[in-house]
């Protein structure tokens, strides 16, 4: 990951973009023998760098697992997964670790930050962790983006649940990832707070070319993108470009009439 | 409700095996120590029935005093025991001589049995014991019916390679120190001798060797004519006896020995019982630490059950249980485990020569029922607040994510442990510095009230501590650091009371080293500066030696004095009181002693010199007039001199060597300290002197320098031991860090699994573990070496005009000491390190 890669990417096409991340004939199976559960049955995806890219789909639809693959955190029963140039499936863990550290950043669902360590200290943990010194200028930056200038010196449980995601942005934004994963960052949140994340999200892949992959089952979350991908049964079914509420409720609509037909 | 919290138990058997460890060892010392005492006077009773008649008849000097003091030289005159055997219900009587100091000579020329057991030499006689019991069988051979025949009990005789027939070398605290005889039989005794080794001579030359070949008698056995009970013989013996002769039955005189003994060896049953202490306190407070943090863990849980309708005393109940489960089963395995401790104490005893194998292991209702209550009590009392704290679960807290318990403000505790210390150092002082009735009580619980005291308020006093070790951290570790401090002070309680327990076993160490270099800087110092003699001689069983030993050495050449030195006790206005005999005519041998008034070099059979201090206690002056009490005697003395403190002239009574036999004190050696003549060379008076004992291995003679290493070893030896025990309470505090250490990595699994997805290295986070662990080690050990290095200070001083004069701190020990606890760190995080490095990141991730 190089600093002057932001910029190059805020030009690029989504049909000439470089790719960020390649899934091939991913398969996944869960347990073995009689009670095999298959939750990708060989999904094929490319990510386009500095693309906000939606997965849906309804549960048990396998989006969750498609993104813990992809993100290094689950192993996979067949297929490939590659992270710009690095296939992930045959890393040791060691270097997996390495992998997470210094080229994907995550947002969870729940937060999850370190309740002992204030904001600012853990937006820069991920950096601390690797012993890089953190870069000022973008971090002021960040900071401002995501509005968190006044309470950085606290503690996450002083922080109400919007504040705590921008936090969790933040810490994914600042190492500068190739590639950020976000497993329904808004599914804790009202509807104020979660637009403020998506917002900041959006504005993070306009203004900085961030790379974003996130998960939801929320057509108006996922109306934010570029793309939504959408899964049923372990298959990506169809996709959206420039989505809208309305078509992707309306997607949604025939996927589930397809499934139940 | 209990079927649930029977399934969470059960569900972690691991966690309750740890929480349970403490009670098990604690109860393991309890149970072990009374099986222990309980196997010990059984063995003695036993030993005793044989060693009595059906009355016996002794001196009234030898019936007082205890094993402390030597035994009375006090006779029965022959004549008495032919009286005796015509009273009326009398079958017969028999005269014993009985000698303490006959030890028999190896084959390999080294003495047979250890410090403690006495050699016991024996006149035969036919006599029936007690009750007609036959104290001893032959197993081979022929009793002694010649001058120079001897028969020895079979352990003895196996021990030392002899076989009948052979010529044997004893030696002997009589008037002969060398006996030479020959092994005419073996002889198998009743009961065991419980490493005692015994060797049996005709009356006739018992009396030549240790009666001084007067017709006397240790004691008589008077033997009840058949339909004659012990009482009646007791009663019609008595009419007949002179004054200073008692008559007591068989049943009480063994009863009498055999609580001496038990009373003498009492020490050992109160030692493990201060270590049961020991490991029950420190037990408790990894139960306090483990029921919380299974509280916290459980909070959502017991909240639903909140939520559900249960009552808070149904919650804590549920708590409550759970313990009690744990109690049981710590306290059943520690009972097991106790009676295999016994085992090792038997063993162990065996080794230094107290032979208990003869008797089985006893295991008395009496210690089932105190190992089980006691055990179930602790674990109840320290799970009690975590299970109050269970039942204020707000049954919200069923609903929400982050609903933990909060810990409750500090200040309830703080004063709480304020007051505890204060009182604590109160009872410590007035039991070490003033004149309070069983000192030991008070200095025992002002040492538990500061340790508790400093427990209650460790998460505060703790804090300068950890925030240190934390800036080194940050600066050395970065993030990793960071995050390790913060976590060892995120509950301050928990790690204060994981941090206390291995307070709790450090004090004591340090205690005991501070009072160890101390002991051994007195020694050398007084050696040093106050050791006139060049030569030391003294027992190695720790029994007196013949003084023709003293009298022989004094004709090696180029040896200049030899003074006689004898421990004992006198009773003074009904209590006992150290007094030390010495020899008038060498005492310059003995060192310089500052005198108030009058001269040792003066006294004389009828005056005794006092120390200072008695002097001042008792308004005493030269020519006051003093009853002294030996057994029986009571003579009166004057004083003749007044002595201040020196190194080997510390008791409070000294009187001449015939003033205290006089009082039928010993006529045996305790040491005897030997000058050179000037000019005589040093390395050929010593080699002079060990070849004129050589042939009597019972006594060695040392140099300055190894009379002070072996004072040191002796001092050495007592805290290894004590180091050795404690080292248990370590481990229990070892076991308190994995076990709060493994608890919150479950609490925090799901910030460890986020710490794993940002990058957070399998190594890096065993080292954020690794550190949080040796935080909290080394606030145990910084606590525990400052309280201990306080107390050492306390006791020494205490002890100051005991001897232990100079004060000495063992820093590089301590330094040690530190740095073990940072290895304790080390390896207490280890599996929970290792357990977190597994963790499932996703799962850990997406934990609720």
């Amino acid at each position: 990951m190089t600093t002057d890669l932001a910029p190059e990417r805020r030009d690029t096409t989504p049909a000439t973009a470089r790719v960020a991340a390649r899934v091939t004939d991913l398969v996944k199976t869960y347990g073995s023998g009689d009670t095999a559960v298959t939750a990708l049955k060989g999904v094929s995806l490319d990510i386009a760098a500095g693309e906000f890219t939606a997965i849906m789909g309804p549960s048990g639809s396998g989006k969750s697992t498609l993104m813990h693959c992809a993100a290094g955190l689950d192993s996979v029963t067949r297929g490939s997964v590659q992270l710009g140039d690095i296939e992930l499936t045959t890393l040791k863990e060691k270097d997996l670790t390495k992998v997470r550290r210094d080229h994907i950043g995550f947002v969870f669902q729940s937060f999850n930050l370190i309740p002992t360590l204030n904001a600012e200290e853990n937006i820069l943990l991920p950096l601390s962790i690797a012993g890089r010194k953190p870069d000022r200028a973008w971090f002021d930056q960040v900071i401002s983006t995501v509005g968190l200038g006044d309470r950085l010196g606290h503690r996450p449980g002083e922080l109400s649940g919007g504040q705590q995601q921008r936090v969790a942005c933040a810490r994914a934004l600042v190492s500068r990832p190739e590639i950020i994963f976000a497993d329904e960052p808004t599914g804790n949140l009202d509807s104020t707070s979660g637009a403020e994340v998506l917002g900041f999200l959006r504005r993070s892949v306009d203004e900085f070319g961030q790379t974003i992959v996130m998960v939801t089952h929320d057509p108006g979350a996922a109306s934010w993108t570029d793309r939504v991908v959408f899964l049923a049964d372990g298959r990506i079914v169809t996709e959206l470009r420039e989505p809208t509420p309305e078509r992707i409720l309306e997607t949604m609509k025939s996927l589930d009439a397809k499934v139940q037909g | 409700m209990l079927r649930a919290s029977w399934k969470s138990l059960m569900a972690r058997k691991l966690r309750l095996f740890m929480s349970a460890f403490a009670i098990i060892l604690g109860v393991a010392f309890v149970a072990g120590s009374f099986v222990f005492t309980d196997t010990l006077g059984r063995s003695f009773d036993s030993i005793m029935t044989s060693t009595v008649g059906d009355v016996v008849v002794r001196p009234v000097a030898a019936g007082q005093g205890d094993l402390e003091s030597q035994p009375s030289t006090a006779t029965v005159p022959g004549s008495l025991v032919k009286e005796l055997a015509d009273v009326p219900g009398a079958a017969r009587a028999d005269g014993n001589i009985t000698n303490f100091g006959t030890f028999v000579v190896g084959k390999n020329g080294k003495l047979i049995g250890g410090f403690g057991p006495p050699g016991i030499g024996v006149n035969f006689t036919d006599g029936p014991a007690a009750k007609g019991l036959q104290p001893f069988t032959l197993t081979s051979g022929h009793w002694p019916q010649a001058n120079g025949e001897v028969v020895l009990d079979e352990k003895t005789a196996q021990k030392a390679g002899y076989l009948v027939g052979e010529k044997i070398n004893l030696v002997s605290s009589g008037t002969q120190p060398r006996i030479q005889a020959k092994l005419v039989g073996i002889t198998r005794m009743e009961g065991g001798t419980a490493g005692a080794s015994i060797s049996v001579f005709t009356t006739e030359e018992a009396r030549t060797l240790f009666m001084e070949g007067k017709d006397v008698y240790s004691d008589v056995w008077v033997t009840a004519a058949s339909g004659t009970s012990q009482e009646e013989l007791r009663d019609a013996v008595a009419a007949k006896l002179p004054k200073d002769y008692e008559a007591v039955t068989g049943d009480s005189a063994a009863a009498a020995a055999a609580t001496d003994v038990q009373e003498a060896l009492g020490f050992i049953t109160t030692f493990l019982l201060i270590f049961a202490g020991v490991a029950l306190v420190v037990g408790s407070f990894l139960i306090v630490n483990t029921f919380s943090i299974l509280v916290a863990q459980r909070s959502r849980e017991l909240a639903l059950f909140r939520a559900l309708g249960s009552t808070r005393r149904q919650v804590a109940r549920s708590v409550l249980f759970e313990a009690t489960v744990t109690g049981l089963i710590g306290s059943i395995l520690g009972l097991g485990l106790g009676v295999v401790i016994a085992m090792g104490i038997r063993a162990l005893f065996g080794q230094f020569g107290l032979d208990l194998s003869g008797q089985s292991l006893i295991i008395a209702p009496r210690t089932i029922v105190v190992s089980l209550v006691v055990g179930l009590v602790v674990t109840l009392v320290a799970a009690y607040l975590p299970a109050r704290n269970a039942g204020k679960v707000p049954p919200v807290a069923a609903m929400r994510d982050d609903a933990i318990l909060a810990e409750s403000g500090m200040r309830g505790r703080t004063i709480v442990g304020t007051i505890l210390s204060a009182v604590g150092i109160g009872l410590l002082g007035a039991g070490l510095f003033a004149d309070v009735p069983k000192a030991t009580y008070w200095v025992g619980a002002g040492i538990l009230g500061i340790v508790l005291g400093v427990a209650l308020i460790s998460p505060l006093v703790g804090r300068p501590v950890i925030a240190g070790i934390g800036w080194i951290y940050r600066k050395t570790f970065g993030a990793v650091g960071l995050m390790a401090q913060q976590n060892a002070q995120r509950n301050p309680r928990r790690t204060g009371a994981t941090a206390s327990a291995l307070m709790i076993g450090v004090t004591l160490v340090s205690m005991m080293a501070v009072f160890g270099a101390s002991a051994k800087a007195s020694v050398d110092e007084a050696v040093d500066k106050e050791f006139v003699a060049d030569y030391v001689v003294s027992s190695v069983v720790g029994t007196p030696f013949s003084p023709e030993v003293t009298r022989e050495l004094a004709a090696v050449k180029g040896v200049d004095q030899v003074a006689a030195f004898r421990w004992d006790q006198v009773t003074v206005k009904g209590s006992d009181r150290q007094v030390t005999g010495i020899d008038p005519s060498h005492i310059g041998v003995l060192g310089p002693t500052p005198m108030v008034a009058g001269k040792l070099a003066g006294l004389t059979t009828t005056t005794v010199s006092v120390s200072e201090e008695l002097a001042k206690a008792e308004k005493l002056s030269v020519g006051s007039k003093i009853d002294l009490t030996r057994g029986g005697t009571t003579k009166p003395f004057t004083v003749g001199a007044i002595h201040g403190d020196s190194a080997l002239l510390s008791s409070d009574y000294l009187l001449s060597l015939p003033a205290l036999e006089s009082l039928g004190g010993p006529k045996t050696d305790s040491y005897a300290f030997i000058t050179r003549e000037a000019g005589a060379s040093a390395v050929q008076v010593g080699r002079d002197l060990d070849k004129a004992l050589a042939d009597l291995p019972v006594v060695t003679v040392k140099d300055q320098g190894e009379f002070a290493d072996e004072q040191r070893a002796q001092i050495n030896q007592m805290l290894y031991l004590i180091y050795a025990l404690l080292g248990l309470a370590v481990i229990i505090a070892i076991l308190g860090i994995i076990n709060t250490l493994a608890l919150s990595v479950i609490e925090r699994t799901k910030e460890i699994g986020l710490l794993r997805a940002v990058g957070l290295s399998r190594r890096q986070l065993k080292r954020m573990l690794r550190l949080e662990s040796i935080v909290i080690a080394l606030l145990g050990a910084a606590l525990g070496i400052g309280l201990g290095v306080a107390f050492g200070v306390a006791l020494q001083r205490s002890l100051a005009d005991d001897g232990i004069d100079v004060l000495a701190v063992p820093w590089p020990q301590l330094g040690f000491f530190v740095a073990l606890a940072g290895l304790v760190g080390v390896v207490a995080a280890w599996w929970p390190g290792w357990r977190a490095s597994r963790l499932d990141i996703l799962r850990a991730v997406t934990t609720e």
